[in-house]
């Protein structure tokens, strides 16, 4: 592939984080990879190691740290079956968002395993866990591992500039997140004929808990579902994609699960969530809002921390009213049946706790919702995985020789 | 108190604590059972916080809607053939306007409260009045904006009424100076947008050679001062600059909005705002929503019983501010007085959906 004499007053804008403009120049001449390449597994598991040992203190880096070692990769890479005839697509052009720090570096990572030169454009705000990373992945690439260096160049520059327009163009693969105001505005970017994109729209996620099997537990065990659950939605104040806004309780006894499952919550929340008086207006806000139109009840609470809105039945309207910062609709189902209204195109992660996951499976089978990606145990929401909304990342950024 | 006692035979400033709360609790509890029946979607609302009117002792207990609501549900508790006008707000932040909804006597009411407190700041005797804004603002009389309701509901006021400022929002200095030809030896009223009036008469008028005489002249303004929010300053010095360059000394700013009209709040001699007799301030913590103390800080709620054709009598506002004390104002004025600091500032929220463009 051949860069084409581009524009230079657009990539003058261009700050480079990893690599330079001669790398850009020279991006033409990097050959892909075989998805998981044994150069690019030994390189991530030195990063996972450098990353353990550095910053301990930053939850979202270990995840990812811990998440990108060998061993863990290669259980990824066991759900598939061989890769001998697969190939990176080539180059792919990653558009992050702007207030979640770590997830620049997932999509880097799906789209090196899957074999690719990437160009990765960083959040805007200057997060240090970002920094944390790309420092070590620069050492990594001085000591070791300089032949793969090309592979990944990490940038930043302000949107008025020419420069998304540029890199849509040179790409083989964009890959867009941050939801669909994004994707409308870098849809008006032109990629080549061959080229692919993969957009994470807006999506939103609900949980089911069986309040009988949450009384059974022991109180530890009650409280570490809650923390589960705050970390599914308060730790990115329930504005992540994966964050649950409806609760569904299964099970005869969910008045007195409730009780139990908001007190411990309330526990958590009190002690480690902060909130602004403008959410708290916000989500007044939004209460009222689906007041005024649908049959709902405020549960009160002690304080403005958690908001609970109890409703009578669940229909496809009622995702338009969810709202973050401790936002959540509950309601007692009879049935998993009940939640079909919401299980609709934009709903992405089903949480569970007390329900087996072959009772998910065979509902999702039997009644094929036209949402749901994700089924994944409460707590787990934002465990990064290399199947994610929907799309097997390995495949899709790969391409499939066929030898006849 | 005689049973037939009513609000509008008082002056605004003049009922202390006890009877005020009496009389508005009254009229606020009595108002909301009027909306309840009137207005399905107010029904739904205090239905979904199981609050029942008839339990009600105060207009303190009274669920508050967040002033913004207007802005995602149509509030209206007349019919159609009722409206006498519908009033705008686009407040600060997005695109998307509030709408309230009013009959010919909820507009009077206003009307007629604003001139009560008003002229009990000026004197009863309408004066010529000098507009600081442009003309064009009220050109669109069948929507009304915030500015232009202002504009029109203190017009009253004057009996001579000159716009200041061009339809471009450019200073017309000489028809300021004809104005001022005519009517600057006497008493004036002026009359402006807190914002505009520093950015388009202040910043215009300091520029001049000369210094014009404004001496005689009784600004009232309000509103804030919205996107310049950077270039704000203390009241103080809003008022001590205005003098620097027009001898402008009788400067009244007011607290105010759109989904309350004419239940303004105005700036005394000593500086405070004071809630007259037609509404009341409550300032409320934003973790529970308990009533703050006197002198701490909290998000304010306003109440009027002049909200009748629509559910507005009781909201809590986006606004932070600190009641300084009732009935004890230095200038003799009963009621609470206060001060506002400002807009609740935005939070930066987590997650991923995205905030910068393409």
């Amino acid at each position: 592939m051949i860069l084409m004499q581009h524009k230079t007053q657009d990539l003058e804008a261009v700050k480079f984080f990893l690599g330079d403009a001669s790398s850009l120049n020279k991006i033409g001449d990097c050959k892909v990879l075989q998805p998981f390449d044994e150069r690019v597994l030994d390189f991530l598991n030195e990063l996972s190691k450098s990353l353990i040992q550095k910053w301990k203190s930053y939850p979202d880096i270990i995840t990812f740290a811990f998440w990108c070692r060998r061993t863990s990769l290669m259980r990824e890479k066991a759900k598939y079956g061989n890769f001998d005839s697969r190939l990176g697509r080539g180059i792919v052009f990653h558009s992050t968002p702007s207030n979640v720090p770590i997830n620049f570096a997932f999509s880097l990572v799906a789209g090196l395993l899957a074999g690719n030169i990437n160009i990765v454009r960083l959040p805007a705000k200057n997060f240090f866990q970002v920094k944390c990373i790309i420092n070590e992945m620069k050492r990594l690439f001085d000591e070791r591992f300089l032949e793969l260096s090309p592979y990944v160049l990490m940038v930043k520059y302000d949107s008025a500039t020419g420069c998304s327009r540029f890199f849509s163009e040179l790409c083989d693969v964009r890959i867009v997140w941050g939801g669909d105001q994004t994707i409308v505005r870098m849809r008006k970017f032109p990629l080549r004929p061959r080229a692919i994109e993969l957009n994470f729209a807006d999506r939103h996620s609900l949980s089911v808990i069986d309040a009988d099997k949450y009384l059974a537990l022991d109180c530890g065990d009650q409280l570490k579902v809650a923390r589960g659950f705050y970390n599914d939605t308060f730790y990115s104040d329930q504005n992540a994609c994966t964050s649950p806004w409806l609760i569904c309780w299964l099970g005869g006894q969910a008045a007195d699960a409730k009780v139990l499952f908001w007190d411990n919550l309330s526990e958590i929340v009190e002690s480690e969530y902060s909130i602004a008086p403008v959410q708290v207006i916000d989500k007044l806000k939004a209460f009222y809002s689906v007041a005024a139109r649908k049959k709902v009840k405020l549960v009160k609470g002690n304080d403005q921390l958690i908001t609970r809105i109890s409703v009578e039945r669940v229909d496809e309207y009622l995702a338009c009213y969810r709202k973050n910062s401790g936002f959540f609709f509950e309601y007692d189902a009879k049935s998993l049946e009940d939640l079909l209204p919401v299980l609709d195109q934009s709903c992405q992660t089903l949480t569970y706790f007390g329900v087996a996951l072959g009772v998910l499976k065979d509902f999702i089978r039997q009644s094929r919702p036209s949402g749901v990606d994700r089924v994944v145990p409460l707590g787990k929401s934002m465990d990064f995985s290399l199947t994610w909304d929907g799309y097997d990342l390995v495949r899709t950024l790969s391409r499939e020789v066929e030898y006849i | 108190m005689k049973k037939d006692d009513h609000l509008f035979d008082y002056s605004p400033f003049e009922l202390g604590k006890k009877k005020k709360e009496y009389f508005l609790s009254k009229e606020l509890i009595e108002l909301s059972q009027k909306h309840y029946v009137s207005c399905t979607e107010y029904k739904n609302m205090l239905d979904a916080v199981g609050c029942s009117l008839d339990k009600l002792k105060s207009y303190y207990d009274i669920p508050f809607l967040p002033v913004g609501i207007f802005k995602n549900v149509r509030l209206s508790s007349i019919s159609d053939q009722e409206i006498f006008k519908v009033m705008t707000s686009s407040g600060t932040t997005g695109q998307t306007v509030s709408k309230i909804i009013l009959d010919r006597q909820t507009a009077s009411n206003q009307q007629k409260v604003l001139a009560k407190i008003v002229s009990s700041f000026t004197g009863a005797a309408r004066m010529p009045m000098l507009i600081l804004d442009s003309p064009s603002v009220i050109k669109d009389r069948a929507m009304f904006s915030a500015r232009g309701a202002g504009i029109l509901g203190f017009s009253i006021f004057g009996t001579e009424r000159c716009y200041a400022l061009t339809e471009d929002m450019e200073l017309d200095i000489k028809r300021v100076e004809d104005f001022l030809a005519r009517n600057g030896s006497k008493p004036f009223l002026m009359f402006g947008f807190t914002f505009i009036v520093w950015l388009h008469f202040y910043n215009e008028i300091k520029k001049l050679s000369r210094k014009i005489d404004f001496s005689n002249g009784i600004l009232i303004h309000g509103g804030g001062w919205k996107k310049l929010e950077s270039e704000a300053v203390s009241a103080g010095e809003f008022n001590s600059r205005l003098y620097d360059v027009c001898f402008l000394s009788k400067v009244h700013n007011y607290y105010g909005m759109v989904e309350q009209t004419g239940a303004i709040y105005m700036e005394c001699e000593c500086g405070h705002f004071h809630a007259s007799i037609f509404s009341d301030i409550i300032t409320r913590r934003y973790k529970d929503f308990s009533v703050c103390d006197v002198g701490e800080k909290g998000i304010i709620e306003v109440v009027t019983p002049l909200a009748s054709s629509y559910p507005g009598h009781v909201l809590l506002t986006e606004d932070e501010g600190t009641i300084l004390g009732e009935d004890d104002c230095a200038c003799g004025r009963k009621g609470k007085y206060f001060s506002v600091h400002g807009r609740l500032k935005n939070a930066e929220i987590r997650g991923c959906s995205d905030t910068y463009a393409a």
